[in-house]
């Protein structure tokens, strides 16, 4: 699937929620259920430094596809984390790093992006971004 | 008579409404809110005599000199300073903290020791580190117990005749601990070290007597208690401001300049640099009178009604941990929910229009000492009332149902 077939389907899931706690509690959930980064990528290198939340990005490219695992010790951070594991793992270097983002701010996420929130997300972004950007330098 | 509702129309930020909730404002540690006659005050200053001060002849410039030098005095009347040019107008605690640190540059040689608390804020922490990079001076740290209270056993032992300065937080951001200030500085006095009390969290709960505690520095901001942001004071005794070399040059602070020397105003103006922010001085000087009006016990005596009932109500709620359980400690109550990062209880708080600070509060070594990553802080005012505090409870139930 496509990032952009895969952000439309997030933005029709979230469109069945009728007020922030559905949305809050289902985010919840994802982070419940994100598959933890393997231990061995937990390191002080892999960290993104938010003022609050911690939260840890590993990539490894296969098949010409990157594959991004992360974690954070903040369950919320943890389920936005999830649908951005979602949307740009498993994709090509180049078309990471020519989608855009959104549709964080169709699924009523948008205050999460700000830097006030600290919550190294704006960060993480930033960060699936520039692995991308490493990738395709390796490619071309 | 004291009526919180009367109070509160002072305010009208709190009757706004946050994510279609009332605001409960709980981030009074972090600053306070600004009543209508500070508001008006900055209104009336731009409105009618906006001047630049002390150097002009004409009367708009006399009439904000005049405004400006009664909130020094206003200043002065409340902290009890001996002389007016013992208050220097900052930009804020960090920038009062800086100005004594960087003068002290000059003063201290290799090994001499300062001492700071470990309830310190990065604010004075920092600049003490930095102080001791540029003069070889060692720093001390008085350690902390588990209920968040300074070992003065452990401060005694630490003090020599090698301790030059001491810098300790009047009242800790973090947990609200009242640290026994007037003890430390007797000590300090024995042995001739001189002491900064850094009373940016006290000042908003109690009235400090520079001349009583005989303090040699004390420094707050106006932020936090009812006044604007960007402005602060530094109180110094007169024979140490006179010692201390300026800590900027520009206009306002010299006497008479060539190319080949400069000699210094005298005091307070040898350390206001440049074009202060007038304004900022003046509405700092009425948010004192803000607060004097409603009375500083008055203030003591509701914020702790309101801090024992809140902590006796979230003490109720299972698994909730408060730190910082000093029996002298201010409207700060400091807490985690067990297994819950503070990030995500702060956030499903502000979705319920709660603003509360969560994080390391600017002070990671006392997190580092609890072992936690930080902790959801509800700071209280004296406009915040019981029925907020029960929203709070009502709230961090949700959001313990929510998260785990």
């Amino acid at each position: 699937m496509t990032i952009e077939a895969i952000q439309h389907e997030i933005i029709d899931e979230f469109s069945m929620f009728d007020d922030w706690e559905e949305r809050y509690q289902y985010m919840i959930d994802l982070g419940k259920e994100l598959p933890l980064i393997d231990d061995l990528y937990k390191t002080e290198s892999n960290i993104i430094k938010g003022c609050q939340s911690k939260v840890w990005v590993h990539a490894e490219m296969t098949d010409d596809k990157i594959i991004f695992t992360a974690d954070s010790d903040a369950i919320i951070t943890k389920g936005i984390i999830a649908i951005l594991i979602r949307v740009f793992s498993n994709q090509h270097p180049k078309d990471i790093i020519d989608a855009d983002t959104d549709f964080i701010d169709r699924i009523g996420l948008k205050e999460h992006l700000s830097p006030t929130r600290a919550n190294g997300l704006v960060s993480m972004i930033k960060q699936l971004k520039m692995y991308a950007i490493a990738y395709q330098t390796q490619l071309s | 008579m004291f009526k919180v509702e009367d109070i509160r129309k002072d305010f009208p930020i709190l009757s706004r409404k946050i994510n279609g909730k009332p605001l409960v404002y709980f981030d009074n540690a972090a600053t306070s809110q600004t009543p209508q006659q500070v508001i008006d005050s900055i209104i009336d200053y731009y409105s009618n005599y906006n001047a630049n001060i002390h150097r002009g002849v004409h009367s708009l410039s006399q009439e904000a000199t005049d405004k400006y030098e009664q909130a020094r005095k206003k200043i002065q009347a409340h902290f009890n300073a001996k002389f007016s040019h013992e208050i220097i107008f900052t930009s804020g605690t960090t920038h009062g903290i800086n100005l004594v640190a960087n003068g002290f540059s000059s003063l201290l040689k290799q090994d001499d020791e300062i001492i700071v608390s470990a309830l310190e804020h990065h604010s004075n922490i920092v600049p003490w580190q930095m102080l001791c990079e540029r003069t070889g001076a060692k720093l001390k740290v008085i350690p902390m117990n588990t209920d968040g209270e300074l070992i003065i056993s452990e401060f005694d032992k630490l003090l020599s005749e090698k301790t030059k300065l001491i810098f300790v937080n009047h009242i800790s951001n973090a947990l609200g601990t009242i640290n026994p200030i007037k003890y430390i500085i007797e000590k300090a006095h024995n042995i001739g070290a001189a002491v900064l009390i850094d009373g940016a969290q006290a000042c908003p709960h109690i009235k400090p007597d520079v001349q009583e505690l005989d303090v040699d520095f004390y420094v707050a901001s106006a932020h936090k208690m009812c006044g604007p942001t960007g402005v602060g004071m530094l109180y110094g005794k007169e024979e140490w401001l006179n010692k201390l070399p300026p800590y900027q040059g520009g206009g306002e602070m010299i006497a008479e300049v060539t190319f080949e020397k400069t000699t210094y105003a005298d005091l307070p103006h040898k350390f206001e640099a440049g074009t202060p922010n007038i304004c900022g001085g003046i509405a700092f000087g009425a948010a004192l009178d803000y607060m004097n009006t409603v009375g500083f016990d008055t203030i003591a005596t509701y914020e702790n009604d309101l801090l024992q009932y809140a902590t006796k109500k979230l003490l109720d709620i299972d698994g909730l941990k408060i730190y910082g359980t000093s029996k002298q400690k201010t409207s700060v109550i400091s807490f985690n929910l067990e297994g819950i990062h503070p990030y995500d209880v702060g956030t499903i708080l502000d979705k319920l229009g709660i603003a509360v600070r969560t994080g390391h509060h600017c002070a990671q070594p006392i997190m580092d000492f609890y072992k936690i990553p930080g902790t959801v802080r509800a700071s209280f005012a004296f406009y915040n009332t019981k029925a907020e505090i029960d929203a709070l409870v009502e709230g961090v139930k949700k959001a313990k149902m929510m998260l785990s």
